[in-house]
């Protein structure tokens, strides 16, 4: 199977985001990029959006719902958000959609914050394979795996990977 | 021939993660480096305007003192309660210990009631040891400062301290001030700085107060204030209690302010960027000047917002030890 | 009942004896060595072959428990249980429930050893009235009731003058006073040798000196009173010094120390285990060093167990809060051979240790294997080993060697020629 590239993504997701942010009528998002693939895709993404807004970066350790099977993650990083989450219109930015647990997480911490108005949410890829009703807003491209298999960013400069579980 | 055995130590679970957190001896680096990060995360959810994260709900916490404290206690609840978990907290000194109940029965008692984890405070040195031997071994047992021992929630915050207010431990020099020899934050702060890397860690006392054999801890021993505090970049005052005064160990709370107080004039003498440290609570005019205490070099009072995120890491830690010990046991009965 | 045992390596210390050959035994006694006499028909053998055969062990230090410590043993365990280790005469301490510090109380001791039949007992009376330290015991009441020496174990006499009076009257009746050489004052409060390891552990600790300046009291009292003197429990290098500068300056006064002290060091404390909690304190290993060669030397002549067994929940605790004290009578040859076995020791002196050495300092009637003497008797084999905890006969199970295989394995014990303990 033959992965996209990711630079192609970005340039499609610049104009879907644009389309559906002026189709909303937001006019001043706030980007946040869930660490640490989405703060790459988000980096790229403003870059091509020529924007020089602050970018806001989203650990949910401490929000997994996995914590009595697996534990603390071992790279645990302060989130930093540089501005009001209150009353703000998000866009949240992720590299890959696999079961939605990471996104219900970030959602449940960007509430701890404060309330915001809305969230969009922004993806590299959705894979598919959701378990639980969560959907983004503007995705890159949309690949179907088989079970052995898993797709991996890496940044900052964006390259996809695919590895094979079975080998 | 000494019959001691090679085996597994007791705070670690088989991938050398912390399943319990007893002492800071025998802790490498990499790990004490991960609880120093694993903080940061936590003041930043501390610095927010709500300070709970869901981490360790439906999990309970078993505050179990059988020494007084007031500070350590409320921090360690506040940090259970903004990890979410349930909280008990027993105060044994009052309750069945002085019925005559064993400190095995007591603690066995609350482990029917289902206790996650016990943070345990206790006047006997090796206390939360025997405890996380003979209590269920899932049970994480937290040590909240056991008699001389050890208070390694206490050493963790004061690294936490001056890493963020030093960046590193590299060029440091620090000095520990006052009664090391009762002092179980002492006993912590030097093995937690020598494992961190610091390079100049000295200990200032008079004779009563040193413990035999405190070179093996790797510190400089003085006598001396002016010589001992000469460039240091942190000064750790330690509370000093009234009990030394009986015993021989000290002639008055006078003599010791004029000799080992630490005030502005003897202050000066340090680095001018030094920190003044302490564990608190602060003995005004018996270790320490109340215009230091106060003064810009104090740090006294960030070191209890630094408790409460560190005691926040060490209880994730120890509970996500415990969790990944049960993993490992599963998959290898099978 | 005429018993022979046949073709031992036969060691007895106090005459020089080493050599293959036969033992002879009727009514209780010893009555030939080698060729059986003229008519003598043996009832039982033994087939010793490949064993060895030594004067029964000698211990001076075995508490017992009884009176008053049931819990923690009786005299029929404990006296079975150093059977197992080859005992065959053990001294008990005064401290009991009440203290052995009346003649009914050694009656009662004399009376259940002599009925468990498992070992001689040889109690030791107290020197003060309680342990107190300050009324003197009816100390020639204890001697005729069975009492061999006066202590009064770690408790001390807080009065010198009080100590003096004490050591002057024993010495008047030619009683022999065993001294436990702690200073109270330095000593108080202490759980674990004053050095590193109690610093590092945070346990408070008795220095050295507690001993030191306690041995150097008592040996000028003993000089000045001329009592006789037995010094029971080293710990210290220094202390052995001082013992042995005693014993040149022509005072004649013999020493002991516990085998445990001989093997371990403090650094066994340092995962807080409680079943290294020993008073006297476990020291350095110079100490260790400079009590090993004094044995060696013979300025130390005897070796005891220290034996001191405790139920479970007595060690169930932190540090602090748990009894002093190891289990470990029943162990006592296998343990001691480790000494011969690290070449400390050659077999014949390591027996001298066990036996002659602690009969002479107390003038037993034990610790001889010869024509005349008392057939008590230790038969073991020294190539074998044994599993310290495999089997366990006495009450406390409070013994860190539990576990360890040992040298030796005792395989007969016998008391006035029964068999008191076979393996």
């Amino acid at each position: 199977m033959s992965l996209p590239n990711p630079a192609e993504l970005i340039s499609q997701m610049a104009t879907r985001l644009k389309a559906h942010l002026e189709h909303r009528g937001i006019s001043e998002p706030r980007y946040i990029g869930i660490r640490t693939g989405g703060v790459w895709v988000a980096q790229a993404l403003l870059k091509e959006l020529g924007s020089e807004e602050p970018l806001g970066t989203l650990d949910v350790s401490f929000y997994r719902d996995d914590f009595s099977q697996n534990g603390l993650h071992p790279q645990v990083r302060p989130s930093a958000l540089p501005f009001e989450i209150e009353g703000q219109h998000l866009v949240l930015i992720d590299d890959v959609l696999m079961s939605g647990r990471t996104i219900r997480a970030a959602l449940n911490e960007l509430f701890d914050y404060g309330r915001p108005a809305s969230v969009t949410l922004v993806c590299l890829l959705d894979l598919d394979a959701g378990e639980l009703p969560i959907r983004p807003n503007v995705v890159g491209a949309t690949l179907s795996l088989a079970a052995h298999e898993r797709v991996k960013l890496s940044g900052p400069e964006l390259a996809l990977e695919l590895q094979d579980l079975a080998l | 021939m000494t019959p001691l055995d090679t085996k597994r130590p007791l705070q670690l679970n088989d991938q050398g993660q912390l399943r319990h957190f007893l002492s800071l001896d025998g802790l490498r680096r990499e790990l004490l480096t991960e609880i120093l990060d694993t903080a940061d995360s936590f003041l930043e959810v501390g610095a927010r305007a709500v300070k709970k994260v869901p981490l360790l709900r439906g999990k309970t916490v078993c505050n179990v003192f059988f020494e007084n404290s007031t500070r350590t206690r409320t921090t360690f609840e506040l940090a259970a309660q903004r990890l979410s978990a349930d909280v008990i907290t027993l105060n044994v000194s009052t309750s069945s210990a002085s019925k005559g109940e064993t400190l095995l029965d007591t603690l066995r008692n609350l482990e029917a009631m289902a206790a996650d984890m016990f943070v345990v405070r206790h006047g006997d040195s090796g206390a939360a040891h025997f405890i996380a031997e003979h209590v269920c071994p899932q049970v994480a047992i937290i040590n909240g400062g056991d008699g001389r021992h050890a208070h390694p929630t206490q050493g963790m915050l004061d690294m936490l301290t001056i890493r963020r207010h030093k960046g590193g431990f590299e060029n440091l020099s620090v000095a520990i001030v006052g009664d090391i020899l009762h002092s179980r934050v002492a006993r912590s702060n030097m093995l937690a700085l020598k494992t961190l890397g610091c390079p100049d860690i000295r200990v200032i006392a008079p004779k009563t107060l040193l413990p035999i054999g405190i070179e093996q801890y790797g510190v400089k021993v003085y006598t001396d204030m002016a010589e001992g505090l000469k460039d240091v970049d942190v000064v750790i005052m330690l509370r000093l209690q009234r009990e030394r005064m009986t015993g021989g160990l000290l002639p008055s709370e006078g003599e010791f302010y004029r000799l080992f107080g630490l005030t502005t004039a003897r202050l000066a003498g340090a680095k001018p960027d030094c920190i003044v440290m302490h564990p608190g609570p602060i003995n005004r005019g018996v270790e320490i000047e109340s215009a230091v205490a106060d003064g810009p070099h104090s740090v006294i009072l960030n070191q209890v917002t630094y408790g409460i995120a560190i005691r926040m890491a060490v209880l994730s830690m120890a509970m996500s030890g415990q969790t990944a010990q049960r993993q490992f046991d599963q998959e290898n009965a099978q | 009942m005429k018993l022979s045992i046949l073709g031992a390596r036969v060691i007895d210390p106090a005459s020089g004896l080493d050599q293959i050959t036969d033992i002879h035994i009727e009514a209780c006694k010893i009555v030939a060595l080698g060729a059986a006499p003229a008519g003598f028909a043996a009832v039982d053998t033994i087939d010793a072959k490949g064993l060895v055969a030594a004067p029964g062990l000698v211990d001076l230090n075995v508490a017992l428990r009884e009176p008053g410590y049931s819990r923690k043993g009786s005299i029929v365990s404990e006296t079975r249980a150093a059977a197992a280790g080859g005992v065959t005469s053990l001294c008990c301490p005064p401290k009991t429930k009440p203290v052995l510090d009346t003649s009914a109380v050694a009656e009662l001791i004399l009376d259940r050893a002599r009925e468990a039949g498992n070992t001689k007992v040889f109690p030791i009376g107290a020197l003060s009235k309680g342990l107190d330290g300050e009324q003197l015991a009816e100390l020639v009441a204890l001697r005729d009731a069975g009492c061999v020496a006066f202590g009064n174990g770690l408790e001390s006499f807080r009065n010198t003058r009080t100590l003096c009076r004490a050591l002057e009257y024993a010495a008047t009746f030619d009683l022999t006073v065993i001294f436990n050489s702690q200073d109270h004052d330095l000593a108080e409060g202490g759980l674990a040798h004053e050095g590193p390891t109690a610093s590092f552990l945070g346990l408070p600790g008795i220095p050295e000196t507690a001993e030191t300046v306690a041995l150097a009291r008592d040996l000028l009292l003993v000089e000045q009173t001329g009592v006789r003197a037995h010094f029971s429990q080293l710990t210290s290098a220094r202390g052995v010094a001082l013992i042995a500068q005693a014993q040149q300056r022509g005072l004649k006064v013999t020493a002991d120390v516990a085998l445990y002290q001989l093997i371990l060091t403090d650094e066994a404390l340092i995962d807080f285990s409680s079943l290294y909690h020993v008073q006297p304190p476990l020291r350095t290993r110079a100490d260790r060093d400079g009590l090993r060669a004094a044995v060696k030397s013979g300025v130390i002549s005897a070796i005891s167990s220290h034996h001191q067994p405790h139920e479970r929940d007595a060690k169930l605790a932190p540090f602090g809060a748990t009894e002093p004290g190891i289990s470990s009578v029943e162990l006592l040859l296998p343990l001691a051979m480790t000494l011969v076995e690290d070449g400390l020791l050659d077999l014949p002196t390591l027996l001298a240790r066990l036996s002659a050495g602690p009969a002479e300092a107390l003038r037993l009637p034990a610790g001889k294997l010869a024509v005349g003497s008392a057939a008590d008797l230790v038969l073991f084999d020294p190539t074998a080993s044994t599993v310290a905890g495999e089997t366990w006969l006495s009450k406390g199970e409070n013994c860190p060697f539990i576990g360890h295989s040992l040298p030796g394995l005792v395989r007969y014990t016998l008391v006035d020629g029964r068999i008191s303990h076979q393996a």
